[in-house]
């Protein structure tokens, strides 16, 4: 341990409050018993998807597409995925598979 | 009381599939945090207060950094704002689906996650299953995965030595079936695009370090320049069918409130 153990505590409470700080403001702005602002409302409904796909680049932002292996188990993973879950809508199955998928790849194929 | 028992317990059988995904990517990222920090030093306590307390996956390893430098906690506490601020767009995007939570709201919140954010969201309680005890399940089974694998992670230490090289896709994997099940609907395809064209931009201009504050900032102001598109198909399309489903919850949990 580099740091005392009151302050590592203390490190842990002030990283928890960064993180509390974001999750929580949105709902203290707005509460429930207040009527939420339009422009809220309507942020609210087209914001998850968004943030879902910024979601996937944030999970694939380590890939690069110019040296080797060039983003293709990512590539090829993903596609499994998306066709999968497209055929047969299982969530469990799709991940499994593709999760598989890309660990042969990179284990095996692309090493 | 007798009553609410088998209530939870049925929220928590039908809830639990749905985690399995969640469970994978943070039993593995969960014991790779662990065996990092004890790596540096600091137990399986100190790894599962962490993760207790601060529960963030991203930013609990970065702070792996800041627990082996010069103690500053005004500078951590800044950081993790700026880690987790795109939290703040999930706190927005839930707005509808928390309301009326009750005393598990706050709870809820607390442990508002990237991935139970994106799985509660995509998801609706089965109607005969009490609505609360559905979200609180999910969010529970999501915050004791990766308490619980961090402590693993900081008890086995070195130990554990089979091949996990690529394991951690299962959380890539699991956004993009996400992703794709938002895309089945017409009416998310511009946003969606938005979400992913916006956050490429940004992670070309600013990198993979600094990107994800400007993306959430591009994304906002795209989203409001596509406003009118939305406000002209909200009449015809599942909008409508969502806010009555709202409705018909909120009627719901007033009645039951009332009984």
């Amino acid at each position: 341990m580099f740091l005392t153990p009151l302050q590592t505590f203390i490190m842990i409470l002030a990283i928890a409050a960064g993180t509390i700080v974001t999750r929580f403001l949105p709902f203290v702005l707005f509460p429930e018993n207040k009527e939420t602002p339009k422009f809220v409302m309507y942020l609210g409904r087209v914001l998850p998807t968004a943030m879902i796909g910024l979601l996937v680049v944030y999970c694939l932002k380590g890939v690069s597409v110019v040296t080797a292996p060039f983003g293709i188990p990512e590539l090829i993973a993903t596609v499994c995925i998306v066709v999968l879950h497209l055929w047969k809508r299982n969530v469990l199955i799709s991940i499994s598979v593709g999760t598989v998928v890309y660990m042969v790849l990179v284990q095996g194929v692309f090493c | 009381m007798n009553k609410r028992k088998p209530e939870l317990v049925q929220a928590f059988k039908v809830a639990f599939p749905h985690t399995i995904p969640v469970l994978t990517g943070y039993f593995f990222l969960g014991v790779a945090y662990g065996v990092l920090m004890q790596s540096k030093g600091y137990n399986f306590i100190w790894a599962g207060l962490m993760s207790a307390i601060a529960f963030g996956g991203s930013m609990q390893y970065v702070a792996i950094a800041l627990l082996t430098t010069a103690f500053n906690p005004v500078q951590a506490c800044i950081l993790s704002f700026m880690v987790n601020a795109r939290h703040m767009f999930y706190g927005l995007s839930m707005q509808s689906k928390y309301k009326g939570m009750g005393k598990i709201k706050n709870f809820l919140i607390y442990v508002l996650s990237d991935e139970t954010f994106a799985v509660a969201y995509t998801l609706e309680a089965p109607p005969n299953i009490n609505r609360r005890y559905f979200f609180f399940a999910i969010s529970f089974l999501d915050y004791m995965y990766w308490v619980i694998s961090s402590i693993i992670g900081g008890i086995l230490g070195n130990f554990i030595s089979f091949n996990t090289k690529g394991l951690d896709f299962v959380l890539t994997a699991l956004f993009v079936v996400l992703f794709v099940e938002q895309l089945t609907k017409k009416a998310n395809w511009l946003s969606g695009a938005i979400g992913v064209i916006a956050t490429l931009v940004s992670l070309t201009i600013f990198g993979q370090r600094n990107f994800i504050i400007p993306a959430m900032v591009i994304i906002v102001c795209m989203l409001f320049c596509v406003r009118h598109k939305y406000e002209g198909s909200v009449k015809n399309t599942d909008v409508i069918e969502s806010t009555c489903k709202i409705e018909t919850i909120d009627k719901i949990l007033n009645e039951r409130s009332a009984d």
